[in-house]
């Protein structure tokens, strides 16, 4: 899990790093990686909690990078995946039953399925067109959850309430913490699964249509296959983080899944990097983590903390958190080499 | 029948406002390229200036014009002072600057003049125009506002030297520098412009839907629709885009069973898509000619 490698798009303006350098990408994936399993074990429930929120969010955020900077699709309609993952999981959970752990890849499959055929009109927009047409998508999620019609499966504007699993074996750990190291081995399975998809035949697929379609398809690439294939992937692995997400917070109704989600999740890709997928979990612990702190900085202001955070962000580090792996990385090359 | 020319008038009425804040979202994109996220929490701020002017015992049309001139030089600094340096920066992490913006626009106008509905004043009164309760005498003016404003631009850039200028900074910057033409300033001018039409949408659209800081969520939304529905080149589309959504909004919710006023705008956007399906560069505007 070198942080090189899984770069996927256009490189900001540094030299390309030698290959001995790269140790330092698997050395901090290895820290990170540490820093996650071992935590929970020292800290209160509360926070395991939004810990798990933290992967959770990430796994959404590292779909948006496959499918915006993977393919060059761009997506403001990733709540609306995100809510039918967990609407799946609550559903079959306390309608039919299921186990847990058995509803997350249904909810990945129909996602998948839900992203594929969305695909299809999408193919012909691009650019502000895809916005909106994906934008109108995550605004008519919550009033389709609303319906009279679904009512009876999807309890309407209460929502559903789901039970939280409790540790199997007779683990002895409480609620969270299992249901954090659940939650963080199927991030981990998702991400290096994702890698290897962009280094794949597929991803490269990606990759070329996203930097020239007319190019790409006169290479045998069957662009509207693989743009359309973007989508199902990306929805899919959201489907799993909503399916997660119904689980940790307990709780689905339609208000939870708003554009504002769908926004959250942009900026979480955007300072975390577009086409870095280790710069997922960066982005995910600043919508998570910093509206709290602006709120904690001044109540009556807090949209605008908030906003002048962002802005500093974005001005320091325009390619977000990709862009100081890069300059480490290329610091480091040069300690070496002296 | 009546139902149904009540329904279209009405929606021509509510049309007025989406038109104005399409008109404004067409300007900037011609001018820089991007949606601007935050245009509509521009707008609300110009009307609580001009609210704030007359509230100061200012004439309403005095207000009216400093708020435009002070709202034109707020558009200038904010692109001189955050997006000029981001000019090179990738076009999504210009978008997340929209968003910050959006954010602190709002925060900062909920803390200066609080979160309850104010009213405020039409110059056009609120009377029944020319005898039918669908439409006011306010929104009868706002159509006209609106179509004069469409044709002032018109003139702006088809006669004028500055809006050549601006046409050509847009379109080829390269070339446009070459003859002489600062395009930076032409940025930032169109920043200006964008951020006065903008005012003037928010001035005339308060009477109806009130003042608060989140009056402009809902329209500008609605604004975009518009602009993208008519085609983003493209002004004279963006106004008619504008009354188009009006009517369909409308129509909607009149004749399709089970569409409440919660499904309007779902149903609103879905008819839109399916225009952009079928004719990707919107119903006016020039599509685009990429060479390989």
């Amino acid at each position: 899990m070198s942080a090189v490698e899984e770069v996927v798009t256009e490189a900001p303006a540094v030299e390309a790093v030698p290959k001995r350098a790269m140790t330092l990408g698997l050395g901090t994936s290895l820290v990170v990686l540490a820093a996650l399993v071992i935590a929970p074990l020292f800290v209160k429930n509360f926070i395991i909690f939004q810990m798990t929120m933290l992967l959770i969010y990430a796994l959404a955020v590292l779909a948006l990078n496959i499918l915006t900077g993977g393919s060059g699709q761009f997506s403001l309609g990733q709540s609306a995946f995100y809510a039918v993952g967990a609407y799946t999981s609550a559903i079959l959970m306390e309608h039919v039953g299921m186990n847990y752990a058995l509803t997350l890849p249904i909810a990945g499959i129909i996602c998948f399925a839900f992203g594929f055929v969305f695909g299809q009109p999408a193919l012909r927009l691009s650019g502000v067109y895809l916005a909106l047409a994906t934008f109108a998508l995550a605004v008519a999620m919550p009033q389709l959850l609303k319906l009279g019609f679904f009512e009876h499966w999807t309890g309407g504007v209460q929502g559903l309430v789901v039970t939280k699993p409790d540790a199997p074996f007779g683990l002895p750990m409480s609620q969270d913490m299992w249901l954090y190291y659940f939650t963080l081995a199927i991030g981990i399975g998702i991400y290096i699964a994702s890698v290897n998809l962009l280094r794949s035949r597929s991803g490269r697929a990606f990759m070329a249509i996203r930097d020239n379609e007319i190019a790409a398809s006169a290479m045998g690439v069957d662009v509207a296959l693989y743009k359309t294939l973007a989508f199902g992937v990306s929805a899919g692995i959201t489907g799993v983080a909503g399916g997660l997400g119904a689980i940790a917070v307990q709780f689905v109704a339609p208000d939870g899944y708003t554009i504002t989600l769908a926004i959250s999740l942009f900026l979480g890709m955007v300072v975390g990097g577009v086409g870095w997928l280790p710069g997922s979990i960066v982005g995910s612990a600043f919508i998570i983590f910093v509206p709290n702190i602006a709120e904690g900085i001044s109540k009556g202001l807090s949209g605008a903390v908030f906003g002048v955070l962002l802005f500093l962000v974005i001005f320091l580090v325009p390619h977000g958190a990709r862009q100081v792996a890069m300059v480490a990385q290329q610091m480091l090359g040069k300690l070496k080499k002296n | 029948m009546e139902l149904f020319t009540n329904q279209v008038l009405a929606g021509i009425a509510t049309g007025a406002i989406y038109a104005c804040m399409a008109l404004a979202v067409v300007m900037i994109y011609q001018a820089i390229d991007h949606l601007n996220f935050a245009q509509g929490e521009m707008a609300m701020f110009s009307t609580f200036i001009s609210w704030q002017l007359m509230q100061w015992g200012i004439p309403y049309w005095w207000a009216f014009l400093l708020a435009l001139i002070i709202s034109f030089f707020g558009g200038i600094a904010i692109e001189r002072l955050l997006f000029k340096p981001l000019a090179k920066a990738p076009i999504l992490t210009n978008v997340a600057g929209f968003i910050a913006l959006f954010a602190i626009v709002n925060s900062v106008a909920g803390l200066i003049w609080d979160f309850t509905i104010k009213q405020y004043p039409s110059p056009f009164g609120s009377s029944p125009f020319l005898g039918s309760q669908l439409i006011s005498t306010h929104q009868a003016g706002m159509i006209g506002v609106t179509l004069g404003l469409l044709v002032a631009l018109y003139f702006f850039f088809q006669f004028t030297r500055i809006g050549l200028a601006m046409r050509a900074a847009a379109s080829l910057p390269e070339s446009a520098r070459l003859v002489g033409i600062n395009t930076s300033w032409m940025i930032a001018l169109g920043w200006g412009m964008a951020s006065a039409i903008g005012a003037i949408a928010g001035i005339l659209i308060a009477p109806v839907v009130f003042l608060e800081p989140n009056m402009m969520g809902g329209v500008l939304i609605y604004g975009f629709a518009a602009a993208v529905l008519g085609g983003l080149t493209s002004p004279l589309g963006a106004v008619l885009g504008g009354f188009l959504v009006g009517v369909f909004e409308n129509l909607a919710g009149t004749y399709i069973p089970g569409v409440g006023n919660e499904l309007k705008l779902p149903i609103a956007l879905a008819l839109i898509i399916t225009v952009l399906v079928v004719k990707p560069a919107g119903l006016l505007g020039r599509p685009i000619v990429k060479r390989v």
